[in-house]
């Protein structure tokens, strides 16, 4: 057991290191670089190499990888180019926006999607099943620019309830950021839930035709009985990873949504970053959306090798 | 009169179509079944039994629903019945043993909570006391270290455990009625064999009624007092179990129990042509008219009514029940085997181990497979031109692990295989040239995940066709016709799927797919163990009717040793990877020499309530071959001493050809099984 979990950090050690290859080589190829962007017009001759060596770029590339890897391992992933600040500045508040953002949308979207999974299943082809899934299936095939647009729309512009767009600074206090973020909430939660509802809808039926439902039924094992301990833990376990892959997708894909209401997160970073040429800042994000993907993963990985005795005993003979 | 305990009523279960039709799987079955008594229900899969027994404990499933009739339990209707008083019946009056223990016991609950908590449901022990009650349930279906085995998951017991362990939960209850659905289906021989006793001796024990549902008509003789079969969702005949055995005065009864092969004849047996309606597909008149011999013009357009007969206490559905009934002794014909041995040397392996265990990242990179004690050692068979030879032995002796190196999908460990004297297979398939692929061909077990369900049969046949000879357009169209009416399939099946076959259909497909590309010998795994009982037949006499059309050479791998007996010129018992016996069919089932060939021969179920099955060695799974000495010695019942545990044993040679690897002298073993 210890050693599989060695084995799947070193694993997921070695996925950053070739993420973190990629990202620079990449942006090695691209023309252009920082200093390129910074003078514009003037690129050339005596102040291009003084840029240069300010940036320390006149150093042979593998040098470059060096000496960035070595610190950003500390942490330290040098200057931002745009806003001429430490880019270590820049992202925590982002990273705190997007987990505020996250949680509140697992917090709210989980629950209800295992719940709507569950009742769907149960009354499978009655009506509660047919309405639920009408709507989940609707929200799912709904992009969420759209969906995202008529909640300001409706919410934001007609009922005057609450700010359509987030208009506050960076590193505003919790308290402050609270209303701003219940409309993005809203947006990614309805796609989110949607989609593990279906899942986790599909999982309790596939268990529930399984040949030892039909046992426990023909044992006479009372219903809720049965579904609470014969059903749902073997039909939620392979809801875990999906859950995970969410969460990560919550912390750094939600572009669309965090454009769409101008919210300071991970996502909207990245793109500004991106179309600025900020390419320490594009390098640093690109590894600290890697890290995140590889440890929950891992994380989801270990949460089913420990709830699925069959996975477990099978690691121990071994 | 004794007590009724059951009583089914006119009961009609069934579906709803796309179209809103009412679509029957069951029609209109009345029965009742008495206290202490074990009534086996038999048929074909379709038949609607499972259906049947579901109904008698209330259960319809999802998609299913009753359209008439009653399953009067204690004078109150099941079928009606809430479900939290059908929770008070199920487990405690009623209990169920499924088919598939493994399937059937919640992956993530220990076994011990398993039971537990049916002794919860239905009985008013305490704590203590119910676990005292747990050991003795799991020492009562004789299943070693109680307690250990409590704390263990499902997947952590062999099959035979795991079925054992479905009893015992059965049993938690103290139920007036099991219901056993194809209890012993999935088990190996000797399993099955023991499993089988098990229920006997809970039978007399407890005085438990039973109904036992299965389509071995081999196991239900062991069992059952009674004998109902079903056809197409309604009961065609009803009687005492010696009589329909002996004498079935049904004509579907007849043909099946003429298509089951068996120990004492060699020869295949007669196949029932046709197969079963699919539920509304019924026409007017009997449901058994396209298949029947004795079927005449009323049978047509009237469908027969079920007929008691007083003085056989028998009910029987036929109009022409009592021509059968002067005549219908069951003689089987059998048509006899022709051998097209030729005495020319085919395929012969030497020396082939195969290791399972994962190498080493050393051996990986030096790609070579160190393995002290591999799975499969010491295999030397030489198999001649035309000859069908059987590996037989339990699950895990590995005979499907030799086919499958002949084939090349499981690299050797060691050994040589050589092709037509001259020609060595490389154990690589990569390295293997098309026309080494060529020549041998593999038919699988289930047709269902064999054939590429997205292409049509046209293009499942084509394919060999268009890689080994490059055959196109008209040629090729040619081709699959051809191969279709060998393996009697009409020209119009080229543009089926596979969902729209039966699963005989399907099978032949398989068929016609490995004899495209002209092979000179064809692996069959298990080819017949997933058709029901009349289409194996028919499946075994095209594959002897092929085999003499086109002198193929078969390696025949089955559990199923009445059927190595029908088809097979020789066969090769197999324990734990290693060679018992080796010798001409006819003389190892007439002086099963190895004790462990005894051992398997002993097990077998015949359709015979006189023969009843000798259980010579404890079931017991071994997971490992021994490090030394003989591989049969864990189970061996005639063991001779340190000799068995420290010495693999020589070969020995009878006079009519067999080959037996036992310590034991010959005249020893010979003397002994005479008696």
């Amino acid at each position: 057991m210890l050693f599989l979990i060695i084995k799947r950090i070193l694993l997921g050690l070695i996925t950053l290191f070739i993420v973190s290859l990629i990202t620079f080589v990449g942006t090695e190829i691209l023309p252009g670089d920082a200093c390129t962007t910074y003078l514009e017009r003037q690129a050339f001759g005596e102040q291009l190499e003084a840029c240069y060596r300010r940036l320390g770029l006149n150093v042979p590339a593998y040098e470059r990888y060096m000496s960035w890897a070595v610190n950003a391992i500390q942490g330290d992933f040098g200057y931002s180019l745009s806003g001429e600040m430490p880019i270590k500045e820049v992202l925590g508040p982002r990273i705190k926006n997007s987990l505020v953002l996250a949680s509140a949308a697992i917090f709210i979207g989980i629950p209800i999607a295992l719940i709507l999974g569950i009742v769907t299943a149960l009354w499978r082809d009655k009506l509660p099943d047919v309405a639920i899934s009408t709507v989940t299936i609707f929200a799912m095939t709904i992009p969420e620019f759209i969906s995202a647009t008529l909640l300001i729309l409706i919410i934001a512009i007609w009922l005057e309830w609450l700010p359509g767009i987030v208009i506050v600074p960076t590193d505003v206090s919790f308290l402050e950021l609270l209303p701003n973020i219940i409309l993005p909430v809203i947006a990614i939660a309805m796609i989110m839930t949607a989609h593990m509802a279906r899942m986790v809808r599909s999982s309790v039926i596939q268990v529930m035709a399984s040949e030892y439902v039909q046992m426990a039924i023909l044992k006479g094992v009372p219903y809720w009985k049965m579904v609470f301990k014969h059903v749902l833990p073997n039909a939620l376990l392979p809801a875990i990873n999906v859950v995970a892959l969410t969460i990560a997708w919550l912390l750094g894909g939600v572009v669309v949504t965090e454009v769409v209401f101008n919210y300071p997160g991970l996502g909207r970073l990245v793109i500004e970053s991106i179309s600025n040429r900020d390419l320490p800042t594009v390098q640093a994000l690109a590894i600290i959306l890697a890290s995140i993907y590889v440890s929950i993963n891992l994380l989801a990985d270990l949460m089913t090798l420990m709830l699925n005795p069959r996975l477990k005993t099978l690691q121990i003979r071994k | 009169m004794t007590e009724i305990i059951q009583k089914v009523k006119n009961l009609s279960i069934g579906f709803k179509s796309k179209k809103g039709e009412e679509i029957l799987i069951l029609r209109n079955i009345s029965t009742n079944i008495k206290k202490g008594e074990t009534v086996g229900i038999v048929g074909e899969s379709g038949s609607g039994k499972s259906t049947l027994a579901l109904a008698m404990m209330g259960y319809v499933k999802h998609g299913l629903f009753t359209i008439g009739g009653e399953c009067e339990f204690n004078s109150s209707n099941l079928l009606k019945m809430k479900n939290r008083d059908l929770e008070k019946i199920r487990g405690r009056k009623i209990a169920m043993i499924p088919q598939n223990a493994g399937q059937a016991l919640t992956p993530n609950l220990k076994i011990g909570y398993q039971i537990d908590e049916a002794l919860q449901l239905h009985s008013d022990l305490k704590e203590e006391e119910r676990e005292q009650k747990i050991s003795e349930l799991l020492n009562k279906v004789r299943l070693p270290s109680p307690e250990t085995i409590a704390l263990r998951y499902p997947h952590e017991l062999s099959g035979g455990q795991q079925q054992r362990v479905a009893v015992a939960m059965a049993l938690a209850g103290t139920p007036d009625l099991l219901l056993l659905d194809e209890p012993t289906t999935g088990l190996d021989v000797t399993t099955q064999a023991h499993v089988l006793e098990l229920l006997n001796f809970i039978a007399k024990d407890t005085g438990t009624s039973m109904v036992y549902v299965s389509h071995d008509l081999g196991a239900i003789a062991q069992v059952s007092d009674r004998i109902i079969v079903m056809y197409s969702g309604e009961i065609v005949l009803e009687g005492p179990s010696r009589d329909i055995l002996k004498k079935p005065i049904h004509p579907y009864t007849y043909g099946l129990l003429k298509s089951i092969p068996k120990l004492s004849l060699a020869g295949l047996p007669q196949s029932m042509p046709g197969s079963q309606p699919q539920p509304g597909t019924m026409h007017r008149g009997c449901s058994f008219f396209d298949r029947c011999d004795f079927s005449e013009e009323k049978c047509k357009n009237n469908s027969p009514q079920l007929e008691y007969l007083e003085e056989l206490n028998t009910s029987v559905r036929c109009f022409n029940h009592k021509s059968l009934m002067n005549d219908s002794q069951v003689n089987q014909t059998v048509n006899k085997i022709k051998t097209s041995l030729q005495d020319k040397e085919i395929l012969n392996l030497s020396e082939v181990s195969i290791s399972y265990a994962k190498q080493k990242l050393l051996d990986q990179v030096l790609n070579r497979i160190s393995d002290e004690n591999p799975t499969v050692k010491d295999i030397n068979i030489n198999i001649k031109k035309g000859e069908t030879i059987a590996l037989v032995g339990e699950s895990g002796s590995g005979k499907s692990t030799i086919l499958k190196s002949i084939a090349g999908l499981l690299r050797t460990k060691g050994g040589i295989i050589k092709f037509d004297r001259n020609r060595n297979l490389s154990s690589d398939l990569k390295e293997r040239d098309p026309n080494d692929l060529r020549i041998i061909q593999l038919i699988f077990q289930n047709p269902d995940e064999s054939l590429n369900p997205n292409h049509t049969v046209e293009e499942i046949i084509a394919q060999p066709l268009k890689l080994y000879f490059g055959l196109k357009g008209e040629q090729l169209k040619k081709n699959i016709i051809d191969l279709l009416q060998k393996v009697r399939l009409g020209e119009f099946y080229t543009s089926r799927y596979p969902r729209q076959l039966s699963g005989g259909e399907k099978q032949r497909v398989a068929v016609a797919r490995a004899f495209a590309a002209k092979p000179d010998i064809i692996l069959c795994d298990e080819v017949t163990s997933a058709l029901d009982v009349s289409v194996q037949a028919a499946v075994l006499n095209l594959l002897q009717q092929l085999k003499e059309d086109f002198g193929t050479t078969y390696i025949f791998v089955s559990h199923d040793l009445a059927v190595v007996r029908a088809i097979s010129d020789r066969v090769a018992v197999l324990y734990q990877g290693r060679l018992c016996e080796v010798g001409p069919s006819k003389d190892v089932y007439q002086f099963p020499s190895h004790p462990y060939t005894e051992v398997l021969l002993g097990a077998v179920l015949e359709p015979d309530p006189d023969i009843k099955p000798k259980l010579v060695a404890e079931d017991i799974v071994e997971e490992k071959p021994p490090q030394k000495g003989c591989s049969f010695q864990g189970r061996c019942s005639r063991i001779l001493g340190d000799i068995c545990k420290n010495e693999v044993p020589p070969w020995q040679i009878t006079n009519s050809g067999n080959s037996i690897r036992c310590h034991i002298p010959l005249k020893e073993l010979q003397k002994d099984q005479i008696n």
